[in-house]
């Protein structure tokens, strides 16, 4: 046999496993690809048309390119949207000043503890977390220990001037419910924060430690900024579905705290009026995806997709 | 499937190349590697050398070619139909079996039901005997290096693949799984195909070095051949240390070639010269540090008439137990190392010294002068993963 | 002086306990109020200690009857999601191919949208095509929303997988199905046991997305949101006590497992 004649029988003879090798991903994503696809982006397909619809339970809904609908249901409740972001915003910030301090507990300091922490920070999520959430009624009810004490301590003349609470009451006020965001959503923020910290070499404290830097300064210009991804990680799994919550307004806040998960939440179950309710998903999602996308591009980091 | 047996086989590479889009990794490539021969891979990492591994155990689709094991085409065959195994680089044991398992693991693929005695074997072959049940994890890196050897031994393959088997271990342990692996494969008779970018690895325990550099093989031959007679700059480099000089052929008489470099004269035999021996043409002379002497300029007249002969002045040395590195810059700027012997040192070898280097004219080399002078000097030291 | 130097050589271990003590607090009050005997119909004060609520956990009608059905959706959307979900992440962490990049947004989109824009589209959709909401419609919900997190804990385990283990099995004889099942199975297996496990509390603890695909079944989060409005019963203190017991448990008992395993 001569050199040329291999050289074209070779890949001739490979071709039929090239072939079917290439189509092995394509049928490993083919079931789960097409639930996502008919249960997920089709549903968001069918809320963009229908938020363009109009018409009525009775007669029905058609599509009319209603566009107004999202600029009624925008300056309508131009009020949720702000105490959205704005709740969202203080309980994500919130959980990262709780959250990070936990973490690196567990990542550096807590030796042969470190287990049972992680158990601790994980455990709660089997209970129920509306029945954890109606606990914070009875810690924050009124006439309880923690009013008690605010209340002796002056905190609470302050943050009532703030207007961040009312008179003796913590429950049903802004701190209430900003409260139980921020406890529903603090392990979003440590589990990323700790797997980020746990990578993070121990010899390069050591390193900076050596080369002159004072403990904060290690912090500041080593630890922290290798453990931005787990920030940036943490405060993206926070903010975007504490910014769709409804489950803490309703059951902390009074009518003066409904965010716009709520608002949502009774269009859709309650009023029926659907278009309204697919306007206001859409608009929250784009204000979300902004939000992201600008935060994204100033963290730098673009490798969490 | 061929039947294993202990015997090894030859292994035929015929216009194997590889590309992955427009990069070559492996350049067609026609190789023999004869039958229960201990054959080495070398070069620096990204010269193909283990693409070309991989092809032979079916890890990879050569682009085009063909592949024959003792005689079969394999060349459509998946690696599981091969009768070859794979000592792989950073052994890839597998971590959720323990070394018994990991053994018997090829025995048990080929269906054999009773793997007790030849496990057992086995171990006790590479001292294992205890750690049966132990996880790879649990071993060090000399013990998971003999498990991996031992997995794929057990299977009596025609051809023993080794992917850098010795890069993880440290210098001292190297030295002596060589010796160790030089001496399995003699006994089992196996052919072993082993790549490495360790040259004094290669010329350790191979019979043949094939050198390769840019997906193509520059020199191939025994040892001490590819030592002595390096047919290209990067083989002269990469195989230890030479000092090649730019020179021009005066003359021409009988079997021998007469040159001028660096002021001196200098003779080549012409069976040595790797270029064109046209007189007037350009000629790169090579010679080994360790073949040259040192002589201070004052002793002169004591150097044999006969032999290759420079002079220069000291520039550095240093001295390293079994014997003392020198620079020797010549009057023309070049630097020449010089290796010598501590035998008996003469006290006036200084930096500074005026001295006279000289050599047998039958340890010159000439090299084609249209080939970097400097091929294969910085990477033969690179790091371990290729 | 001492005392001021100990805290702040502590600060973090002192800041850590204390965020840990905020996330354990609800459960803590959970235990103590499943003893509670209450006045009226709500259980967010304390009368006096009983343990009626321990000795009759189904005392309430449909409360167990919901959380028989929030269990076997939990069960059914976890294998699911774990199956269809293990099988993207190999496709995406074993092969190169062009939808790579779509597929990954694809996957990453779900985890990133709040979970009442989800609900409220999944449950437009099945208005518009006429499904009766129930068992199925939230069965389909939860392996929505769970098979992303079961793609990402698949893939990030088969991603540091070493290519050469399959390899060497290749090498060792075994088919491409031997081995896939003897070496690359058991290796990603952590993975795909930690991506069922989010699952099952993700699915187990859904509610927003539930209460919008749910009609009038009820399941056990629905139901301790129906009592939120109508009164609290006890009995929810008991199950959310045991649920966290039983994890507890489940967790430890797997550590001391491994543990025993490494040291023989």
């Amino acid at each position: 046999m001569t050199a040329t004649e291999t050289r074209e029988a070779a890949p001739v003879s490979a071709a039929p496993r090239n072939v079917r090798k290439r189509l092995v991903p394509y049928w490993l994503l083919l079931p789960g690809i097409l639930w996502l696809l008919v249960f997920f982006v089709a549903p968001l397909v069918y809320q963009a048309s229908t938020s363009v619809q109009t018409g009525s339970l009775e007669e029905g809904f058609r599509v009319t390119w209603h566009v107004q609908t999202y600029w009624d249901a925008l300056t309508e409740y131009t009020p949720q949207f702000l105490r959205s972001v704005l709740y969202a915003a203080t309980a994500t910030v919130l959980c990262l000043l709780l959250g990070y301090p936990l973490a690196y507990l567990i990542a550096f300091r807590a030796g042969r503890w470190r287990n049972l922490l992680m158990v601790l920070v994980i455990a709660p999520f089997f209970t129920s977390f509306l029945i954890r959430t109606l606990a914070w009624k009875t810690i924050l009810a009124d006439g309880g220990p923690v009013v008690g004490v605010l209340n002796s301590l002056h905190i609470l003349d302050v943050t009532s001037g703030l207007g961040i609470t009312e008179g003796q009451r913590v429950l049903a006020t802004p701190l209430a419910v900003v409260c139980g965001l921020t406890y529903n959503f603090l392990p979003f923020m440590i589990l990323p924060l700790y797997t980020s910290l746990e990578r993070i070499d121990g010899r390069l404290h050591e390193a900076a430690r050596d080369l002159y830097a004072r403990p904060v300064t290690v912090f500041r210009k080593v630890t922290f900024p290798l453990s931005m991804p787990g920030v940036v990680a943490g405060t993206l799994l926070t903010f975007i579905p504490a910014a769709g919550d409804y489950i803490n307004a309703e059951l902390l806040g009074s009518t003066d705290q409904k965010m716009i998960g709520n608002v949502i939440q009774s269009q859709f179950l309650r009023v029926l009026d659907y278009p309204t309710a697919a306007a206001l998903s859409f608009l929250l999602m784009a204000a979300i995806l902004a939000m992201v996308t600008v935060y994204i591009r100033k963290a730098g980091t673009e490798d969490l997709v | 499937m061929t039947q294993p047996t202990t015997t090894g086989g030859d292994v035929r590479l015929d216009g194997i190349s590889k590309t992955y889009g427009s990069f070559t990794a492996v350049h067609p490539l026609d190789l023999h590697i004869p039958a229960g021969s201990f054959f080495a891979l070398l070069g620096a990492s990204g010269c193909g050398k283990t693409t070309t591994l991989r092809m032979i155990a079916g890890l990879e689709e050569p682009t085009t070619g063909t592949i024959r094991l003792a005689g079969d085409d394999v060349t459509a065959l998946p690696p599981h139909r091969r009768p070859v195994n794979t000592v792989f680089q950073s052994y890839a044991l597998f971590p959720h079996l323990d070394i018994y398992e990991n053994v018997a693991f090829g025995l048990r693929r080929r269906g054999i039901k009773s793997v007790k005695r030849q496990v057992g074997e086995m171990l006790d072959l590479v001292q294992l005997g205890d750690f049966a049940r132990r996880r790879p994890q649990q071993l060090s890196g000399g013990q998971q290096q003999r498990v991996a050897l031992a997995r794929a031994l057990i299977n009596h393959p025609r051809v023993l693949l080794l992917d850098e088997p010795l890069g993880a271990l440290d210098l001292k342990l190297r030295r002596q799984m060589q010796l160790e692996l030089k001496r399995i494969q003699t006994e089992v008779g196996i052919t072993f195909v082993h790549v490495t970018h360790d040259q004094e690895e290669a010329m350790t325990m191979a019979d043949t070095v094939a050198v390769m550099n840019g997906g193509r093989v520059e020199q191939l031959g025994a040892p001490a051949e590819l030592y002595e007679s390096p047919g290209t700059t990067f083989v002269a480099n990469f195989l230890g240390t030479s000092n090649l000089i730019e020179a021009e052929i005066t003359d021409k008489s009988g079997g021998e070639l007469l040159l001028t470099a660096a002021g001196g004269r200098l003779t080549l035999p012409a069976g040595r010269c790797g270029a064109p021996a046209r007189t007037g043409a350009a000629v790169l002379v090579g010679v080994r540090p360790e073949k040259i002497s040192l002589t201070p300029a004052e002793d002169t007249g004591a150097v044999p008439a006969a032999r290759n002969r420079m002079t220069g002045r000291i520039a550095d040395s240093s001295f390293i137990g079994v014997s003392t590195q020198y620079v020797v810059a010549t009057p023309d700027g070049a630097e020449l190392a010089v290796y010598e012997q501590n035998i008996e040192r003469d006290p006036r070898l200084v930096p500074g010294a005026e001295v006279v280097l000289h050599w047998s004219p039958a340890h010159t080399f000439g090299l084609d002068p249209a080939q970097d002078i400097d091929a294969g000097t910085d990477i033969s030291t690179e790091g371990e993963a290729a | 002086m001492d005392l001021i130097r100990w805290i702040r050589r502590n600060l973090v271990i002192l800041a850590g306990l204390a965020t840990l003590a905020y996330l354990i607090l609800p459960n803590v009050i959970v235990l103590v109020f499943s003893f509670n005997k209450p006045n009226g119909r709500f259980n967010y004060a304390w009368q006096r200690f009983s343990t009626d609520a321990w000795t009759d956990p189904c005392g309430v009608p449909d409360l167990c009857g919901s959380l028989s059905l929030s269990l076997q959706l939990a069960v059914w959307a976890t294998l699911g999601a774990t199956v269809l979900g293990t099988m993207i992440a190999f496709a995406l962490a074993r092969y190169r191919f062009r939808a790579r990049p779509a597929v990954n947004s694809l996957i990453f989109l779900p985890m990133a949208m709040p979970e009442v824009v989800m609900a409220a589209s999944l449950a437009t959709l099945f208005l518009n095509m006429g499904v009766g909401f129930g068992f199925w419609t939230i069965l389909i919900a939860h392996i929505m929303f769970c098979l992303s997190f079961v793609v990402t804990a698949v893939k990030a385990r088969v991603m540091s997988m070493d290519p050469r283990l399959e390899q060497a099995a290749q090498d060792l004889y075994a088919s491409p199905a031997q081995t896939f099942l003897r070496v690359t199975l058991p290796i990603a297996a952590p993975g795909i046991a930690a991506g069922a496990l989010l699952s099952f509390a993700l699915s187990f603890d859904d509610f927003i997305i539930t209460n919008f695909n749910a009609g009038s079944t009820v399941t056990f989060p629905m139901f301790v949101w129906g009592s939120a409005q109508r009164g609290t019963p006890v009995q929810i203190n008991v199950i959310g006590t045991a649920m966290f017991a039983v994890a507890v448990l489940c967790v430890l008992a797997g550590q001391l497992a491994g543990a025993r395993r490494k040291r023989s």
